[in-house]
Parts: C-alpha cells; structure tokens; sequence
C-alpha cells in the first residue's frame, strides 16, 4: 500500500526534499536511516518536490534512504491511558512504559467557533496571594509568566500544578534542561500529582523539529479531555524555544523574515496554539499557562510583545518575585466580585499602597526627607513583601484577605487607606494592634 | 452554459496554492480546491503564465498535487440584504451562530452556509410604478429591518439607467422571489431580489458627491469629544501597546456612540473579546432606541485562531456592509480590530509569494493598501438628496508598542485623528489611556476651540513642570508653576479620565461635556491667591473629590445641580480675582 521513496534530492538543515507523488499537504512520512527510523511532515509541495521536516533531524541521512508516506497528518493517542505517562515530542514513550496507539487524534485541529465559547467565569485557586488576590487566575484562560532567564519560573509552574484545582495537567516541555525535566517529575510525584498529569518533553538536547510538535500534541489531548468535561490545565515552558524553533525552520525554508529574524506568521503561529485555551458550553475547559522568557528582559522583543497580544494578560515574573506592577489577569474582573465582598477593596487599596510605597522608596534613594507618611508607607512595603509577594507563601484566598485586613490595620489609620466607610466597619480589625 | 473553468495543483506552501489552468483566469475570482468531499474557498492572488497563484480562505492540510481546481467567475463577494443586523460573520460572511448549530463546537473547514435565510420573509413596499426610471443604487422600496426602513436598491452593478418594467405589490417576499423587472438602455432585462451581492475589494460608488466631514459624531468619550475629535464620515486611529486598551475603547465606543449602525469587524484578535461583545450585546439596551444594541450592530469576526486569508477578506467585507446601510441614509461607525492583523495577513502572504519585501518584511504596498482601506470612509450625498456616511475607527498593535513601524505610519497618514494610547497612562489606571499630549484631530469639535486650546495648553504646561519637579525637586518649583502643575492634573483627573465602571461617568453627552468644560474653563483660567504649595495641593485635592461626585450624577438631576452650588460657593472662597489670565 505504502510506496517507497528513494530520490532524496535536497538535505539542507533538518529539511529533506524528496520527489514524490500523491503526497498531501502535512502528510506524515517515516524516513529510515542506517542508524534509525524517524518521523517526517511535509511542509512544501512543488511539482514532485516535497520537503519535510525531519523530527529527528537530518544529521546522518543519506540520499539513497527511505521515505515512505502515511497518508495523513500527525496523530497522536489520547485518553486515559495517557494519565502519569511521559512522552517526548512526537508522541514516543520516555518512561519504559508501551507506545500507545488506542484512540488516535490529529493534531493541529479545527479552531473553536466563537459562537461556541462562552465568557469565562470560574476562578481557580493556588494558594498564591499575588495571583489569588491581585491577579486572579481564571478557567479557560491563556496567561504567560514573562520571566528571564534565571528566574524561578519552573519551580512557580510546578507550584500552581501541584496547588491549582484542575482534573488533568499536562505539560508540554520546550527546550527543558534535563535537570528542570527531572524537577518537574519528581515535584509532582513527591505531590501526588502525577497520577493525574502527562508530559510531553522536549530536552534542549533532542532535535529542533520536535520542539515544534509540543505545543500542538499537548493541546490536542488536553482538548479531547476538554470535550469529556474535564477542566485541563496545560503548563508550557518554555515558549520563546518554540519560537525559536519556528525561526530556525522558515530561516531553512529561506522565508523572509519579518522582525529580528523571526518569520512573519510569528503571531498567527502562537495564535493558533493559544486560542486553544477554551471554555467549552457545556463540556470541560483548556487553561493555558505558558512561560515566556525574554531576552535581555526585554518585554518588545517579538516574542514577549506577540505574545502579550495574544493572551490575556501576564504574570511579570522578577527578583524571584510576581511583581505586581506589569503583572495583569485580563480576566479577573469575570470572578473577583463573587469571591468576598471585600476582595476588590483589598486587591485595589493594597495595590495602590505598593504603588506609594515604591515611590517613597525612589524619594529615599534619592535622599529626600522622609515624612511620618513615608515610613509608614516603609513599614507597610517591607510587610507586604514578606506576607504576601514572597513565593514561600501559601494560604488560601480568604486567609490572604484576613491577613491583608490585619496588615493595613498594623500600618495605617483606617482613613489613610481611602476604603469606603461601610467595608471598613465590616472588615477592620477591632483590636489596633496586632501580634506581630 | 459555458464548461466549468478548471485547473490542476502543482504547488503547495502553507496557505497559499498554485495551480496550471486551462483557457483564462480572472484577477480576485474565487475558486475551489477539490479535495475529496470537500470545497475549499480560495482567491486568486497573482497569474504568472499559465499558473495562477490562491490564497486559500482555510487549512490547507492534506490538499495534494494534481487535484483539480474549479474557478467561479466572481470575485470575493458579499451578499448584501435584510437580515444582516445582529448577526455575526466570520471573514467571509458565513454565519456563525448558524455554523455551531450544524458542525457544534470546531469550525470545520469547506463548510459554507448561506450568509442570509433565502426563505425568510420580509414586508415590501414599493417605491417606484412600472415606467419611472431609475439609477443604480437608487430605491426600488423597501422592508422593515429591526428598527430601520432597509431600502431595496436597484442592483449597483448594473450600468446606466433602467427602465422600470414590473415591481411587485405590498407584501410578503422572500430573498429568492423577484420583487422588479428593469430595462436598459440596450434593451437588456435584468430581475431584482431584496439581496444582491457586491465584490467586497470594490467601494460601493452610487452617490452623487462626496462630501467634507465637519459633524462631530459624538463617542461620548470626554477626552476624544472635546480635544480630540471624530467627525461623521471621518477616520480615526488607536493604536496602543498590548494592555493598553485599545480593545475596552472600542467595545465601550461601540455601546455609546451617537451613530445608526456599529459594524464590528473582530479581525485576528483574541476570540475571548468577541464572545464578551456578542454574549453582552443582546442584553444591553440602546440608550437611544431602547432596543438590544445587537439590532444595531454587525460583528465580523475573524479571530487569530481562525484561517490568515480570511482575516484579510474580513476587514474589506466589514466595509462592504457598512458602505451598504450608508445608502441608507444612515450613520454608520465600523471599529476594525486591528489593522495590524490584517497587514501581518497582507505581509504572510507577501512571503508566500516571494514578492521583494519592505520594511520589516511588509509589503510595498502596505501603505496604497492602507490608504485606499480609509479612503472608503466618508460622507456622501445620495441620490435621493439624503446623506449617509461611514466612519471608521481602526485600532493599531504596533509591534513593541512602538509607533514608528510601518503599519502605525501608514495609517497616520490617512486618518483625520490620532489616539495614541500609552502604556504610562495605563498602567497608572487612567482611562482612557489616551495620551493628549501625542493625541491629534483635524476634526471640529463642539467645544469652543478658544477653551480646546486652554485646555491643551495647561496639560502641556503642567506636563513640564512635573518633568522639571522630578529633578529638581517640588522644593525648587516656583508656587505659580506649581498651581499649573496641579490645574493639569485636575483637569486630566476631572475631565479627561472617565470611570468605566460608573453608570453615569461612562458616557457623556455633547450638552453635558460643553457645560462642564465650560466651568473647568474658569477654573484653568482663575487666579489663585495660595499662601503655600501645601495649600494649594489641599485645595486641589477637595475640588477633585467635589468633581468626582459630580461627574457621577445624572446630567441636570438634584444631585447634579446640588453638587455644582457646592463646587461654585467652594471657589468662590478661594478666587482671588476672577478675571482671565493672559497666557502665552
């Protein structure tokens, strides 16, 4: 049934062309070396000529080697068998355990039709103040953590996995460095997290093509748990590698490029994966998380800047900290008002105070004179630091708001903090002091 | 009937497609990759030869070399009729409430459902006897439509005038009944339905003149009204880095402005945004008909998930509709969200088809592109002496928030306003984050331009002397400097922020905004007679929290006017000598 294909007329990076005929467009082919077999996709058809992308990449494939074509496009299986499972980027097994084949989907699916999406509305919770509270982060949402390198962003997704309220956690790895791949499965496991996860790794050491396929292969099998009703989480790290990856290929390709050498379709490309974060009527949900790391920290570089287009919103992650400012969840306005009554009140004040508080700071760098304001604005900063934005941090939203009570009430007069009348006569602590 | 026009594929790179055709090719027709079952859409982009290079309008996964193409002899077209308010498309007018209920959740590719119901009645009336003579584009009747009298033009692509042979009676029609009969010149007889259809790349044409655009169309957005104005027929820009904005402006212009039809054109943006706008949309009421505001809006929704050709063809199909209603006699408003992902569509392209690029990978005719985009908005003055007009706001994503790229340039030099949106202003809750001191308009305002300029002026000033305090400090500044200082952010405070959130401070009307700026007027102009900077900020700092209350009372209710006696007897204390200010 299978034809054979011999006339290898092209290697040029991990692209091959091969002549060839009745091939379709992202077709899966099997290219069969001396040393191994790999995967393949088409990626151009001209005439005869048929370029693929070799997953494994082309180091050690010879022009008289073997391409035989599928038939269709990337599959992969999906379902429950997939549960504490890890695989690498085109699907192959990493963990000693069987290939699976049961329920094969295609990658890259259809788009949702918007008519079919419905407003997001249910918070999930980390045990995180600064996302809990200030930043709440929501079912079906797509957020990125901007971070540089450095930078504890792995050790913060294995966290939100590890505390978030979701049914299934699948993690696509870019580029990961063994070690962070390692830190990953032994957190979750240590957690009993596992059970309930499936990673696709990718290592900074495995061919560029399979980095490719991550993002795609996670979000198919997370949507196929989506439509069953599941809500998914799915964490990705690192993106910029993806973008990389794309850069490496169409430069291959001998596209033009558009922007610091990056192609053109740069955005629709990330688009198409983030989009996938969806809050299906009537079935389960897609959560995206996703870490960007920005060269130089700088947040105009392509990849953060398409990016921020793209999602909704950010977690600006620096000094090992969330930092509130430049950090934003787009959609928290969907679920903060039905927490607690005082959640708004706390998130805005709080905030605004930091605000203060940080340019009280600039004035003491400066040397200004400090006023009795402005030390109790110090005061304030150093608490909400320690109490709230350290990463060490772990209680549960209503904790964070009875502590941030009890920390403006150490700080301030309840006038001072600009809070309506009828909150303050709820919610202020009755006893000034406190115990700290 | 002529054999079907085919083709055979030789080349396929992404979602751009060649094929080898037979006898001819028309430039922009649509054609159809057979593939299996599946028909899919695509358009004609460039002929070199006997190839003939498409954009195909879906995923082109799985389509093979030799597969067979068939052209169709139309360009891109939209079908124009009643039944197109308050419905939602996507680039290419297919409906997608319509597309859920037959495929469920995913946009499945080669599906293409009617843009109208053909069986769907409508009230006619006619407006023309057998005999009259009339133009293209002129009224043959018309239906009920929501809230408007749509009219039933005489096809605009006929040529010259006709002769009015038959028209049906009053009653009930469907799309697919012919209502008249005309004649050309040439004795060539021609059937007209309630819809017809229109090539989207193509202005629709049929008005006797253009006219200059001088009414101001009220967005009720203070900052935009009063110095920054858009008038009825104009176009204006927004662009803004990612968090900015942009996007809350347009859906917050879209409930508010004075104007007949919104026409949303959600063009490779984020799905999330739209869902909120169509969700919303049926339950919010239009504070001047009472209605849905959905019976007045159109949306075009092509978002970034959703295939790059057809992102291309939305915004053009988006202006199609709106240049549609403008026959009408009505004021039509089309938000395109955003420009920057219809040219990155242009730019992808532009790659596929090896074409020598431009500035960061555009193409050269990005800019001819742009221009011609704008130029189809505009005031004109129908046949029937009425006028129409169509204004068109385009929201910019420059790439790293920077507005010296292509794309922003382009567009600046088409547009009649400018609302550059900072990140600065943002990020300190302002909103709009439109910032006035780069903002511009050559539009009139209904704000006396001796009181705009003021206003201009002391943000300017006020903007100097806080760059000045930072270096040298508050201590340094002199007392007459520093009351300029504080006049500038009162009024950016009072006037130029709204609460998006308050009910009343959303959205200001034209009466309201010319009373209020009046009073602010005298307070810029006012001479303070302040012992020190702490007084005067003291002062400052009261008059905000007066003009907080006001601006969240209804216009001329108790409240209102309560509050206004309290703001005039609190300056009335502190006005040393009422009298302008000569200023520079």
């Amino acid at each position: 049934m299978h034809k054979d294909y011999t006339d290898i007329i092209a290697i040029a990076g991990d692209v091959i062309t091969v002549e060839a005929e009745g091939v379709g467009y992202q077709d899966i082919a099997q290219v069969t070396t001396k040393r191994e077999i790999s995967l393949a996709q088409v990626i151009r058809i001209d005439g005869k000529k048929v370029s693929l992308q070799v997953f494994s990449g082309s180091k050690g494939i010879s022009t008289a080697d073997k391409v035989r074509f599928f038939g269709h496009a990337m599959r992969v299986s999906s379902g429950e068998n997939l549960l504490g499972r890890i695989f690498n980027g085109s699907g192959l097994p990493l963990d000693k355990g069987p290939e699976l084949t049961d329920n094969m989907i295609e990658i890259g699916g259809a788009p949702v039709n918007p008519a079919k999406r419905i407003i997001p509305n249910k918070m999930i919770r980390t045990g995180i103040p600064m996302i809990d509270v200030f930043n709440s982060l929501v079912e079906s949402q797509k957020l990125p953590i901007f971070s540089i390198a450095g930078e504890p962003y792995n050790e913060l997704l294995s966290r939100i996995a590890i505390q978030a309220e979701v049914d299934i956690i699948i993690l696509g790895g870019m580029g990961l460095k063994h070690d962070d791949y390692l830190f990953f499965r032994d957190t979750l496991e240590e957690h009993g997290a596992l059970t309930h996860s499936i990673f696709f790794i990718h290592t900074a050491s495995d061919p560029v093509v399979e980095c490719l396929l991550v993002p795609d292969i996670s979000l198919a099998v997370a949507e196929q748990f989506a439509l069953q009703g599941k809500r998914v989480l799915v964490l990705l790290t690192d993106m910029t590698n993806f973008c990389d990856a794309l850069k490496e290929i169409s430069i291959t390709m001998e596209q033009v490029p558009s922007n610091r050498g990056y192609p053109g379709d740069l955005y629709s490309q990330m688009a198409a994966r983030y989009e996938k974060a969806v809050d299906f009527e009537g079935a389960g949900s897609i959560t995206i998380l996703a870490v960007t790391t920005m060269p130089g920290d700088d947040v105009t570089h392509p990849v953060p800047d398409n990016t921020g287009y793209i999602t909704e919103g950010q977690f600006y992650l620096k000094n090992g900290v969330i930092e509130p400012f430049g950090s934003l969840s787009r959609l928290k306005q969907q679920v903060n008002g039905k927490t607690r009554d005082d959640h708004r009140t706390i998130m805005d004040t709080m905030i605004q105070l930091f605000a203060n508080y940080r340019q009280t700071r600039e004035k003491q760098a400066m040397g200004f004179q400090m006023s009795n304001w402005d030390s109790k604005l110090l005061h304030y900063g150093r608490l909400f630091e320690e109490r709230f934005m350290s990463l060490k941090v772990n209680i549960p939203l209503e904790k964070s708001l009875d502590l941030g009570w009890s920390t403006l009430a150490e700080c301030f007069l309840p006038e001072e903090t600009g809070i309506k009348k009828s909150m303050i006569e709820k919610y202020w602590p009755k006893i000034g002091a406190s115990n700290s | 009937m002529l054999a079907k026009r085919t083709g055979t594929i030789i080349k396929i790179s992404g979602n751009m497609v060649s094929a080898e055709f037979g006898t001819f090719v028309i430039q922009n027709e649509v054609a159809y990759i057979l593939h299996g079952k599946e028909r899919l859409k695509a358009e004609v982009i460039r002929v070199r030869g006997k190839i003939a290079e498409m954009q195909v309008f879906e995923n082109t996964s799985g389509i093979k070399v030799g597969e067979q193409v068939e052209f169709s002899d139309e360009l891109l077209s939209v079908e124009l009729g009643p039944g197109l308010l308050g419905e939602i498309f996507d680039g290419l007018q297919n409906p997608l409430p319509a597309l859920a209920k037959e495929c469920g959740f995913f946009l499945k590719r080669g599906v293409y459902l009617e843009a109208l119901k053909s069986d769907a009645q409508w009230d006619f009336t006619p407006l023309v006897r057998p005999g009259d003579m009339v133009r293209p584009g002129e009224k043959i009747g018309f239906v009920p439509e929501k809230i408007f009298k749509h009219y039933i033009f005489a096809p605009f692509n006929l040529q010259g005038p006709q002769e009015v042979i038959s028209v049906a009676g009053e009653g009930k029609y469907n799309l697919k009944q012919p209502i008249c009969r005309l004649r050309d010149a040439n004795g060539r007889e021609s059937e007209v339905n309630l819809v017809q259809s229109w090539p989207v790349k193509v202005p629709i044409q049929a008005y006797t003149e253009k006219l200059k655009p001088i009414e101001p169309l009220v967005t009720k957005m203070r900052l935009i009204d009063s110095l920054f104005p858009v008038a009825r027929g104009g176009t204006y820009c927004t662009p803004g880095p990612f968090g900015a904005g942009k996007t809350v402006l347009q859906q917050l212009t879209s409930r508010h402005a004075e104007v007949d039809v919104v026409i949303i054109a959600a063009c490779g943006e984020r799905a999330g945004e739209v869902v909120e706008t169509l969700k919303t949309f049926p339950k919010l009421t239009d504070p001047r008909t009472g209605k849905p505001l959905m019976d007045r809006t159109v949306i075009i929704c092509n978002t970034s998930s959703m295939p790059v050709a057809a992102r291309e063809s939305s915004v053009y199909t988006a202006v199609t509709i709106a240049e549609y209603y403008r026959q009408m006699g009505l004021n039509v408003l089309l938000l395109a969200d955003s420009t920057s992902r219809w040219a990155q569509a242009m730019r992808e392209m532009s790659g596929r088809l090896e074409e020598i690029p431009g500035e960061e990978a555009f193409p050269a005719y990005l800019e001819s592109r742009i221009a011609s985009f704008y130029e189809r908005a505009g005031l004109v003055r129908l046949y029937d002496g009425s006028t129409g007009s169509v204004t068109i706001g385009g929201a910019v994503s420059p790439a790293g928030g920077n507005f010296e790229e292509p794309v922003t340039q382009a567009t600046l030099k088409v547009v009649g306003a400018f609302h550059g949106l900072s990140r600065e202003r943002s990020d300190s809750r302002r909103y709009p984050a439109i910032d006035p001191l780069i903002s511009w308009s050559k539009y009139w305002s209904f704000i006396d331009e001796k009181e705009a300029k003021r206003g201009h002026d002391i943000l300017r000033k006020s903007n100097e002397v806080a760059q000045m305090m930072k270096v040298i400090g508050e201590e340094g500044t002199s007392l007459a400097d520093y009351i300029d200082y504080l006049k500038g952010d009162f009024f950016d405070f009072v006037y130029l922020q709204q609460n998006a959130f308050d009910k009343v401070d959303e959205a200001t009307s034209a009466d309201r905004q010319k009373y209020v700026f009046n009073c602010i007027y005298e307070i810029l102009n006012a001479v303070f007679s302040f012992a020190s900077k702490e007084e005067a900020m003291h002062f400052f700092q009261q008059l905000r929290q007066l003009f907080r209350g006001w601006n969240s009372s209804p216009w001329e209710s108790g409240e209102f006017l309560k509050t206004e006696q309290e703001i005039r007897g609190f300056l009335k204390q502190n006005i040393a000598v009422d009298k302008e200010v000569a200023h520079a």
